[in-house]
Order: structure tokens, then C-alpha cells, then sequence
């Protein structure tokens, strides 16, 4: 390995990163939110819109996102929806992400005993109270370990977003492959950026799971 | 649907060969399940051990295969092996080895939960009924495992073909590749093909994942 090459290519890879978590947070940003929204309207039973979030759900949790950037970024143009390779990354992320955050919520809100929506609403909260302070809290530490994993399932999903022509850590390491036939560097390169995105993240959620543990809470 | 570039589908032999590009995807993923279900037992096996070198070795390597993408995992295996040890590796081959190492380490961390998860007085009591080893584990140990674990690993059979997708950044011609083609080769006719022939792949994937989920979580349901 050549030290030289690697420190020439250090800035190409950080922008790269900058890019991958920039993109993957906002995606997961907007998953988090559809999901519980989708998680919500599952649990309170609205009748047409349930079967929509369900089959939203399957469609999303069935196919690959690589697929489904594809069709967002080359078929949807055709049909005169013209997308930056950006809205297209995250919006690709968010549509996958948001089906399983759903199911990561809904579990966690059925863990919930229902007697406690019953007492919340006997209380004379709305439905809407209800939820947001009684039912929310208690599902999300239940369904916190899930939500981590998704966060870095979500995040390793990234790396399929050169795909769509987006300059993330995979581009950059192919393009320098290609370019220059430094494997060993560029590969390297590539799993230390990957580790340095990942680990942290998989460290964080582990300490907090384990506090959440200690503290009994949930159920 | 001029417009929108289904007809292209039915052109020549278009629709075989998407379906042909479907089948390569498809077959790497089979292959790959084979050999994890059958090494992710034993490593899973391994990983209930005691011995503390083991374990260590074991959950190394379960974290590394898990915390990288697998797309990195590829390239490593298909431009870097092939740099570093001078062997020739098709795409196809590189994937197959990397799908059975990640299914190898996810099948084995399955099995791991669900043997820890049958409690002990299980194996207490099948001994104190007088079984003998090979008993107890046939007939007391293995059934109450294999209902907890059924259902995880066609999730995970599910996830392995989606995951397939990827093989194309790697040159293997399957479903999207010959999708590419297709379009490509229709791009003066019928422009707007891409449409059509994209969302076409999405279904397909869709209806090779969906029935598998689905049974799934009907084996959930049922056992739990």
C-alpha cells in the first residue's frame, strides 16, 4: 500500500462520505416520519387508508432499492416527473426505509397493553393525546432495538446509490479503480470510510439499548 | 401504452430474457441459501460454545461480514481477492462466495438465538424422562428450534434474493442488466421504454419476494 496515493485520494473519499451521510440521514429522517405515520394509521384502524399503508408496506419491503432507484430515476422521468440524483437518492431511501420503520413501530405499539388506551381515553384524552403520550413513548422503547437496525440497515443501503450517478464512497472507489488500478488503496479507502459512518452508529445504539435495558422501561 | 414502453417487452425474445436475467439472480441467491443453511447451522452450533476463542473468532466475524454494506463486500471480493491472490474470479462466482459468507454469519446468528432460546429445564427434563443425548436433541430440542427458526430464516432467504440485485454493479448480467439492454436497443422507437421495462423489473422482483414473505409470516403466526 502506498501511503502517497492514499493521502491523494483522503479528500475525494471525505467528500464522498460527507455526501453518503448527508443523503442517508435525510432519508432516514424522512423514513422515520413515514413510518410512524404509516405505523399510526395501523394501529388506530383507518379503514381505506389502512390497505394503502399495507400494501405500501409489502411493495416497499419486497423489492430491492437498487430497483426502485431505477424506476425513480430513469422510468419516472418518462412520465415527465424529472428528479435531481439527489431528491432521487433520498426519496428511494425514504420509500424503502419508511416500510420497515413502519413495521418497527407497529410492533412496538402492539406490544403495548391495550388497556392503556382504554385508560387513556377513559381519562378524557383524545385520540390524538392518547397516542402521542401514552401509547408513543412506551412503543418506542420497545421497538428501539428494531429502529437501530434499521438505521444501519438504511445506511449500508446507501452504497447502492452510485447507481443513480450519485458521487458516494462506492462511485468514488470505482471511478478510482478504473481510473488509476490502485485496488488495494481504493479498497481500503473504502471499508475505513464505511467503518468510520458505521460504527459509531452501531456503538451508540448499543449503549443506549443497553441503558434502556437497565431502566426497565417499556414494559 | 405506446407511450410507456410495455409493448417493448413483447419483441422478439425480450420478455424470455428478462425472465432469463430474473433466473441468474435467482439462481445465485439459491445456491448461496444452500451453503448458508447448511454451514450457518454448524456455525451457530459453534457460536453456542463456551470456549472463549471461539466465541471471539466467531463474533468477529459475524460483525464484519454484518457492518459492512454488502456492496463493499463484493468489490472486495471481485476486485480485490482477484488484485491481491492473482486468481480469476467471475462475477458470478465472487457473488456467490460473498452471499454464502453474509448468509453463512446471519444464518449462524439465527440459529444461535433460537437454540439459547429453548430454556434449560427443556433439556433437564428430557434427561430426567430418561432420553439419551441423541433423543432429546431429536426429539425435545430440535422440533421447539426449528419452529423459531423457520419463519427468521425464509426472512432471511428473502433478504438474500433482494440483496441479489446488486450483483449487476459487479458485471453479472441479470434481470436489470438485460433490462438496460433492452431499453438500449429500443432507445430510437421507443424512448420512452425505461418506464415500462423498469417497472416491469419491479413487479418481478416483487412477485419472487412477496410469496416467500408472505409464508412467512403465516409460519409466524402459526407457531407463535
Amino acid at each position: 500500500m502506498n501511503a502517497d496515493v492514499l493521502r491523494s485520494y483522503l479528500p475525494l473519499y471525505k467528500e464522498a462520505a460527507m455526501l453518503t451521510i448527508r443523503l442517508g440521514l435525510l432519508g432516514i429522517a424522512l423514513a422515520f416520519l413515514i413510518g410512524l405515520v404509516c405505523a399510526a394509521v395501523l394501529y388506530c384502524k383507518i379503514p381505506v387508508l389502512r390497505t394503502v399503508v399495507r400494501a405500501y408496506i409489502e411493495l416497499s419491503r419486497n423489492t430491492p432499492l437498487l430497483i426502485q432507484l431505477f424506476f425513480l430515476y430513469y422510468g419516472l422521468p418518462k412520465l415527465g416527473i424529472r428528479t435531481t440524483p439527489e431528491a432521487c437518492g433520498v426519496s428511494g431511501l425514504a420509500f424503502l426505509g419508511g416500510g420497515y420503520m413502519a413495521e418497527a413501530f407497529r410492533s412496538g405499539m402492539e406490544a403495548i397493553a391495550p388497556i392503556q388506551l382504554e385508560s387513556a381515553l377513559s381519562l378524557g384524552m383524545t385520540r390524538t393525546q392518547a397516542l402521542s403520550s401514552v401509547i408513543l413513548p412506551q412503543a418506542l422503547t420497545v421497538s428501539f432495538p428494531a429502529l437501530m437496525a434499521n438505521v444501519i440497515f438504511l445506511m449500508k443501503e446507501t452504497s447502492v446509490f452510485s447507481a443513480v450517478s450519485l458521487m458516494d464512497l462506492m462511485f468514488t472507489a470505482k471511478d478510482l479503480i478504473g481510473l488509476y488500478y490502485n485496488t488495494t488503496e481504493s479498497l481500503f479507502l473504502l471499508v475505513v470510510f464505511y467503518l468510520l459512518i458505521l460504527l459509531p452508529i452501531s456503538l451508540v445504539g448499543s449503549l443506549i439499548e443497553r441503558r434502556l435495558r437497565y431502566a426497565g422501561a417499556g414494559l | 401504452m405506446q407511450a410507456l414502453g410495455f409493448e417493448v417487452l413483447w419483441k422478439g425474445k425480450n420478455f424470455a430474457r428478462l425472465m432469463g436475467g430474473l433466473w441468474v439472480a435467482l439462481r445465485i441467491s439459491l445456491i448461496a441459501v444452500g451453503i448458508s443453511l447448511v454451514a450457518g447451522v454448524l456455525m451457530g452450533a459453534l457460536m453456542t460454545r463456551k470456549n472463549p476463542l471461539i466465541k471471539a473468532l466467531t463474533q468477529l466475524y459475524l460483525e464484519t461480514v454484518r457492518i459492512m454494506p454488502q456492496m463493499v463486500l463484493l468489490f472486495l471480493a471481485f476486485f480485490g481477492t482477484t488484485r491481491w491472490f492473482g486468481w480469476n474470479l467471475s462475477g458470478e462466482t465472487a457473488s456467490v462466495i460473498v452471499f454464502a459468507l453474509w448468509g453463512t454469519a446471519e444464518m449462524g446468528d439465527l440459529v444461535r438465538g433460537a437454540l439459547e432460546s429453548i430454556p434449560r429445564h427443556q433439556y433437564e427434563s428430557a434427561a430426567a424422562l430418561g432420553l439419551d443425548g441423541k433423543q432429546s436433541f431429536l426429539y425435545v430440542i430440535l422440533p421447539q428450534t426449528l419452529r423459531r427458526l423457520l419463519p427468521q430464516v425464509i426472512n432471511l432467504i428473502t433478504r438474500m434474493i433482494k440483496t441479489t440485485s446488486l450483483v449487476l454493479m459487479i458485471g453479472v448480467v441479470e434481470m436489470l442488466k438485460v433490462a438496460q439492454q433492452i431499453i438500449e436497443a429500443n432507445r430510437m422507437k421507443v424512448p420512452n421504454a425505461a418506464f415500462g421495462v423498469y417497472l416491469t423489473v419491479l413487479v418481478l422482483y416483487f412477485l419472487a419476494c412477496w410469496p416467500i414473505s408472505l409464508l412467512a409470516k403465516a409460519l409466524e403466526k402459526r407457531w407463535s
